[in-house]
């Protein structure tokens, strides 16, 4: 009885400890609103930008790689490494991978240079088998998929490209404690156990570098329509992230749509923009469907947009096909080999870096042309970047793009 | 037309009940039907988005806007026929998608395949409702569960075809069926193919339901065992209505593969929109009652909402919710409209009427319905 005047104390106290906490987020949330006034976010991509990876990743863009000059895929921002002379050995390895899906093109051309880069280990010895499991972009599957490896795969090496970060992480974890070496790529996990995460630099990278560009090629004031594929995905979520607050500081008017890459979808949502009023630019968080986006200009009569796109090679062929001011910005492709180099050094006891940054540099304008006719007879799902030149199987494999 | 020819013909006729009131009566009498008010509905939302963006309001961009939605408006009136027959399809959406990525893998760039791909496409969509409606009508599975399973089916084709991954699409040639326009032409500027072929299935689709095929599939949907006895082939009028569906929705996606390109999404959720359509158009579901104009109108008001709310810029997060909102509350509004059409008496007697005989004998009732305004 006696306490229940210091509990409701207590209790006010947490109130107002909220209520303040409330408050002092007030402003800030005030002011975002003021300067997007036709802004439909909301504050719903507030929740990804964290200013300190922000910062991290554009610092990186103007980072010094380390590592072969010619093979991007195995260059890395120098920092800490992780030791792994315990899993030296001279046994060919099985790995088993763990994939979150190949259900766009950008994955799909990834998976045959992983496939081309494995036949390469193969022959050296240095891996005995890859068995992967596919979890068609559905995470309660994949975390399926590594508690199968981990208890049946009989396997001497894990690789991992998560579906979903938070849901993701136990799993890691669970083969991480099998004491064998994990790789981790593309999407991350909220853990620092596996031996590494490899991945270019990343979201923020690319919405600075897109949103850069069309700051620079627009005026303030112009509208900006943005192209997202669908909510939730963290290397997508982050693109924006940055990209909308560039706009947003450069007075940018940019409105925001997800279309889960379906042209048709692209089509009516530029052409109800376009019928609402003048569109100086078009952002895309992925270039799947680009040329839908250009098509609907094209169909309704408009001059073209300022662009970003991706460096697929529908859009690199768009691009030049129709002259409009473009980039093509880079979510490296050829990260989709590392792993397999990175057990290949792992299984020479060789230290790796424990998050192996690969560099991300866009296509610009100049050097359209040269990836063109490098990937030239690739067809229109291919990636300029894909990085497998020197594998066995070029370029015919990429070309006849069968599945493996 | 003045108003002494029209009672003139109204006293003249005033057996045929829907004949009994002057033109402005009954144009106001069949708008307040479900079939009927989906045009006012339209027209509505229509209204609301040119004041919202007067742009919209330009011809130019009406004609681009009608050849866009006529896909989903040809979706739609496929998937009457199946609804009015009192079934299901929904497994649109997926043969629009099969379609897109077999235009895609089959046809590509060789323009030498454009005529046996289109043959090919529309053989393919005939063989799906075939099956749809074989295995509805003789091995008795419920259309719900034929269909939801034939859209797994299809689902899985097209993920193995494509990987799930955009595609490069077919040529420009083939392409033109949906992208293509029909230049100078005064006021509107062009006319859509796509537009075109909407106009003649519409036609195609009104003069099928005034045929005896249409009259018996009325008849199946509204009470089989009824048609039965009067001597319909019931499976074999169903099963032309699941044709009839995966035809058009093939249509469809020959229209879309020209119009956006290759993506195994392309027809995603259009067995639901198709839907949606058929029963903003009042189209009763279970069958028997409805008018396919209305559907399309249904098709045109959905495309409409959709524009709207892009236009209002809706926060892209709480569109689908929106949507998801005004549709019930359209279609809850049908529903209504129905019940006062149809039992106009049961509570509210009209007072000059008393020696009929209640129930639902009286045919002349319900259009008298609308009127008297009793629920």
């Amino acid at each position: 009885m006696r306490r229940t005047p210091l509990k409701g104390l207590l209790a006010g106290a947490a109130v107002l400890a909220v209520l303040t906490a409330c408050s002092t987020e007030d402003p800030d949330t005030d002011a975002a609103d003021d300067t997007t006034a036709s802004e439909e976010e909301g504050g719903g991509s507030e929740e990804w930008f964290v200013q300190a990876d922000y910062d991290e990743q554009m610092a990186q863009m103007d980072a010094t790689f380390s590592g072969p000059e010619d093979q991007p895929w195995l260059q890395y921002i120098d920092g800490p490494t992780t030791d792994t002379a315990e899993f030296k050995t001279n046994k060919p390895m099985k790995v088993c991978f763990a994939n979150a899906s190949i259900s766009n093109p950008w994955r799909q051309t990834g998976w045959i240079t992983m496939n081309q880069q494995l036949e390469v280990l193969q022959k050296n010895g240095v891996i005995s088998d890859m068995e992967t499991r596919d979890a068609g972009d559905d995470d309660n599957q994949q975390i399926a998929d590594i508690d199968y490896f981990i208890s049946e795969g009989n396997c001497d090496a894990f690789v991992i490209s998560p579906n979903s970060t938070a849901a993701m992480t136990p799993a890691v974890e669970r083969a991480c404690e099998t004491g064998k070496p994990v790789v981790v790529f593309d999407r991350g996990v909220q853990t620092d156990c596996p031996t590494t995460f490899i991945h270019p630099i990343g979201g923020y990278a690319w919405g600075i570098a897109t949103a850069n560009f069309l700051v620079d090629n627009l005026e303030e004031g112009d509208k900006v329509v943005a192209l997202r594929i669908l909510p939730g995905v963290d290397v997508l979520e982050t693109r924006w992230a940055a990209a909308e607050k560039i706009f947003d500081e450069a007075g940018i008017e940019a409105v925001d749509h997800f279309t889960e890459a379906n042209p048709e979808t692209i089509k009516s949502i530029i052409t109800d923009e376009l019928t609402k009023g003048e569109v100086a630019g078009v952002w895309m968080d992925a270039g799947d469907g680009a040329v839908a986006a250009i098509e609907a200009f094209e169909d309704a009569g408009m001059d073209y947009p300022v662009m970003t796109g991706e460096d697929e090679m529908s859009f690199l062929r768009k691009w030049e096909e129709t002259g409009l001011t473009g980039l093509a910005p880079v979510y490296s492709n050829f990260q989709w080999r590392t792993p397999l180099l990175a057990l290949e050094m792992i299984a020479k006891g060789e230290p790796v870096p424990t998050e192996w940054v690969l560099p991300q540099t866009p296509i610009a304008e100049d050097e359209r042309a040269a990836y063109l006719e490098a990937n030239d007879g690739m067809p229109d799902g291919h990636y300029a970047k894909f990085g497998g030149e020197d594998l066995p199987g070029y370029p015919q494999v990429w070309q006849e793009r069968q599945m493996p | 037309m003045s108003s002494p020819v029209s009672t003139d013909v109204a006293q003249r006729v005033r057996t045929l009940p829907a004949h009994a009131r002057s033109p402005l009566g009954r144009f106001l009498a069949a708008a307040t039907t479900p079939g009927g008010a989906v045009f006012v509905l339209a027209f509505a939302l229509l209204v609301a988005t040119v004041i919202a963006n007067p742009n919209f309001g330009d011809p130019g961009v009406l004609i681009r806007f009608l050849g866009r939605t006529a896909p989903i408006a040809i979706a739609a009136i496929g998937q009457y026929y199946v609804i009015v027959a009192g079934e299901f399809d929904l497994s649109m959406g997926a043969v629009i998608a099969a379609q897109v990525v077999i235009a895609g893998n089959y046809i590509g760039d060789d323009t030498g395949r454009n005529v046996t791909g289109l043959l090919l496409m529309l053989a393919l969509g005939a063989g799906i409702g075939l099956l749809n409606g074989v295995l509805t009508t003789l091995l008795r599975v419920p259309s719900f569960i034929v269909t939801l399973a034939m859209m797994l089916a299809l689902l899985g084709l097209v993920r193995y075809l494509s990987g799930g991954a955009a595609d490069a699409p077919p040529n420009d040639d083939f392409r033109q069926i949906g992208r293509g326009v029909v230049e100078d032409v005064p006021i509107v500027e062009v006319i859509p193919y796509p537009l075109i072929v909407l106009v003649v299935l519409a036609a195609a689709a009104v003069w099928l339901m005034r045929r005896p095929f249409g009259r018996t599939l009325l008849a199946v949907g509204d009470n089989p065992a009824a048609a039965r006895t009067s001597g319909a082939r019931v499976w074999w009028v169903t099963t032309r209505a699941f044709v009839l569906s995966s035809l058009a929705a093939t249509v469809s996606g020959i229209l879309l593969v020209g119009y956006a390109g290759v993506h195994p999404t392309v027809g995603e959720g259009y067995e639901f929109a198709a839907i949606t359509a058929v029963v903003l158009g009042g189209v009763v579901l279970g069958g028997g009652r409805g008018w396919v104009l209305s559907a399309v109108a249904g098709a045109f008001a959905l495309e409409l909402l959709f524009t709207l709310l892009t236009v209002l810029e809706v926060a892209s997060t709480w569109r689908d919710t929106v949507q998801g909102l005004i549709i019930i509350v359209a279609v809850a509004f049908a529903a209504r409209a129905w019940t006062v059409g149809r039992r106009p008496s049961t509570t509210a007697a009209p007072p000059d009427s008393p020696g009929r005989t209640s129930g639902p004998s009286s045919t002349t009732e319900p259009t008298e319905g609308p009127t008297t305004g009793g629920i």
